[in-house]
């Protein structure tokens, strides 16, 4: 079993037409993803890398029985999109778009409390399961079906953690990039929770960055439910406080948020912690 | 985005949020026409920079007498003031701001900012005014009040009522704090601020309220569908390589090492600077070029790296993730070449075609290391610019 997506995963494509869209389509059809087809208003009707086009995404859904969105369209137009692909039923909702601002998103939280749909983003590399189901912009040959979790609120660090848990020939269950806005879909705990359920996993890779309160959050729902050894990485320690590190949420204010803070935590929870980048496929190895 | 206080006291007004008379001035002439024409007995000159600690800085300055005004006007316009927030170089004073003096009750702190945990807006007040409020949180926490603004119904009186209590306000006051808090959530709405704050809001010994200090923060995802706001930008305030990254599209920011940085990723951009200093060096700076890596990109970040003089030699670390590495070497060549890169440049790239990339750079004839993981190119970045300095 793998969390959130697997192979059965019917997938569309939202801003389909688009370069962003067409590209990373082409890359998941490759990667053997269940993509269904895709929506761009007023393109109803038109064929695109062999597969439909829809106006709407309620149209889409009738049509395909699509149960995951992933999400291409550009800044100003994504929370429109997230909300869309909400009323119109679909469960997993994958927004890569960069640079919402960040009152849209607070209206697009709001909104979706109760309706049971999973946003996974904004800003974020999106969510695989090797071997199944690819959906979003990470290089899929760099995976491995395996017995790792990964979650992290950075694209590349995710790669790393996935380049180096390959080469120790443990591979992955699920990677879950939760993104780097401020407000953003599901957390470290809501991905964590579901990986302490999963038989697949066996162990959990988890990458922070300075900001917010998540990472302490996480360390006290690991210390209290989870059983499965978890090796954790938090960027930033070198980052002046006050100044927003490449993402929106990675921001160290009022002396809340620090690298040294979320480390103190994660460790009094019992949770291996390392300092270097590079040693988290190897310490994750050595807790198995 | 940041701008200045007298920008954000203009911003106050059209909300209806009360600030005292006052306009800015770029002259020590003008400045001492303004303060006639405001009238009064006493006045506040007070250096326009985007930085706070302004007051013990020598930024802030009460006159007495016309005279006075335009003397502390000459002191400070074109001078760079040195704040505990802006670093050593300081930051430039080209505009003041002239207000009238009012006899002052009581100071009080009240802001509104985007709570991440909570998603939702916030409120924070205290009675504790003029004081840094991060002090206030953490020696006095019972002080700090705070109220959350629900997205679909908006700020209510009752919060509003709240809040005036919780700061023993009465009679008129209480409805004059409601005036503007509505004043601040309908600005924060309007113009995608992120946050909005005023430290000190005061009573006069009037009995009236007044913002007494101004600061407005905007979300710079949003600020390009605000054009008035954009116009307020005043680009002499920021750091001049962080600018020109942005009309890149490269996140930068200056650090105080010797090590330039290039990687692609916010997050792998700041875990290569926390490994250059684990393995005893410093990082000059923090660069994401993104995801694209084209030779435009590359070439411009290593412009802007090298624009710094304290840079002895340049890690650059690329997981390539759909764009290839014997792509992105090209590309890398191509920018040394244009650029003529004069430090040591460490290159790791890793993912598709990395073996191919890796020859490519070290056949290329320049002084380029490609090295085959990353914690050894940390090392070795840190050793080069150890030799060079």
């Amino acid at each position: 079993m793998s969390i959130l997506i697997n192979k059965e995963t019917k997938v569309l494509c939202q801003g389909f037409t688009g370069k962003q869209g067409t590209f990373h389509s082409q890359q998941a059809l490759d990667y053997g993803t269940r993509l269904v087809g895709g929506v761009t208003p007023e393109r109803g009707g038109e064929i695109h890398l062999g597969l439909p086009v829809f106006n709407t995404v309620e149209e889409a859904v009738r049509s395909t029985g699509a149960d995951a969105s992933v999400i291409y369209v550009p800044p100003f137009y994504a929370a429109d999109a997230i909300l869309e692909a909400v009323d119109a039923g679909i469960k997993i909702i994958v927004c890569i778009t960069e640079g919402i601002p960040i009152l849209q998103m607070l209206r697009v939280k709001a909104a979706m409390a109760g309706t049971g749909a999973l946003l996974i983003g904004p800003n974020c590399p999106g969510v695989i399961t090797p071997g199944e189901c690819k959906i979003g912009i990470m290089p899929g040959n760099i995976h491995l079906p395996g017995s790792i979790g990964i979650v992290s609120r950075s694209g590349t660090l995710t790669y790393e953690s996935v380049h180096q848990t390959t080469n120790q020939g443990l591979g992955q269950s699920t990677c879950v990039g939760i993104g780097g806005d401020p407000i953003h879909g599901m957390n470290f705990v809501d991905v964590l929770s579901r990986f302490q359920a999963d038989d697949q996993t066996k162990g959990i890779v988890m990458v922070g960055e300075i900001g917010g309160g998540e990472e302490e959050e996480a360390a006290d729902y690991i210390k209290a439910h989870v059983t499965k050894p978890v090796v954790a990485y938090i960027a930033g320690q070198t980052a002046p406080p006050g100044k927003r590190m490449g993402h929106a949420g990675a921001i160290v204010t009022g002396g809340k948020g620090t690298a040294e803070g979320k480390v103190a935590a994660l460790k009094a929870a019992g949770i291996e912690v390392v300092n270097s980048p590079t040693d988290i496929g190897l310490a994750m190895k050595g807790c198995l | 985005m940041n701008i200045h206080e007298y920008q954000a006291k203009q911003l106050f007004r059209n909300y209806g949020i009360p600030v005292p008379d006052g306009q800015q001035a770029i002259t020590p002439e003008s400045a001492g026409q303004i303060a006639r024409e405001l009238d009064g007995d006493g006045w506040v000159v007070k250096a326009q920079v985007h930085a706070g600690g302004r007051g013990k800085a020598g930024g802030v300055k009460l006159a007495k007498s016309l005279a006075e005004v335009a003397e502390f006007g000459r002191q400070m316009l074109g001078t760079r003031l040195v704040t505990n927030q802006t670093g050593a170089e300081g930051l430039a004073v080209n505009t003041l701001l002239i207000e009238k003096i009012y006899p002052i009750k009581r100071e009080f702190y009240l802001s509104l900012l985007v709570d991440r945990g909570s998603e939702r807006i916030i409120f924070i007040a205290s009675a504790a005014g003029g004081m840094d409020i991060e002090t206030v949180a953490k020696e006095s926490p019972e002080q700090i009040i705070s109220v959350q603004v629900s997205p679909a119904a908006g700020l209510q009186a009752y919060q509003c009522r709240k809040i005036a209590y919780a700061l023993t306000l009465k009679g008129q006051q209480i409805k004059a704090l409601e005036k503007i808090m509505q004043g601040m959530y309908q600005l924060f709405l309007a113009k995608d601020a992120s946050q909005i704050e005023i430290n000190p809001l005061v009573e006069t010994q009037a009995g009236d309220l007044f913002a007494l200090d101004a600061k407005i923060n905007f979300d710079d995802n949003a600020v390009a569908v605000h054009p008035d706001i954009l116009a307020m930008k005043d680009a002499g305030q920021e750091d001049e390589k962080e600018n020109k990254a942005q009309q890149f599209g490269l996140n930068y920011i200056t650090l105080e090492g010797n090590i330039g940085c290039m990687v692609n990723g916010a997050g792998l951009a700041m875990a290569t600077m926390d490994l250059v200093k684990l393995k005893g060096g410093m990082p000059a700076n923090f660069l994401d070029v993104g995801g694209g890596t084209s030779i435009e990109k590359v070439s411009e970040a290593f412009k802007l790296i090298l624009s710094d003089h304290s840079v002895k030699a340049v890690l650059v670390n690329i997981f390539g993730g759909i764009v290839k590495c014997d792509i992105i070497a090209e590309g890398i060549l191509a920018a040394v070449q244009e650029v003529h890169v004069n430090v040591p440049v460490v290159v790791r790239l890793e993912g598709t075609n990395a073996e191919q990339g890796r020859a490519l750079l070290s056949n290329s004839g320049f002084n380029l290391f490609a090295a085959d993981d990353l914690a050894h190119a940390a090392e070795q970045v840190v050793a080069l610019a150890e030799e060079a300095a």
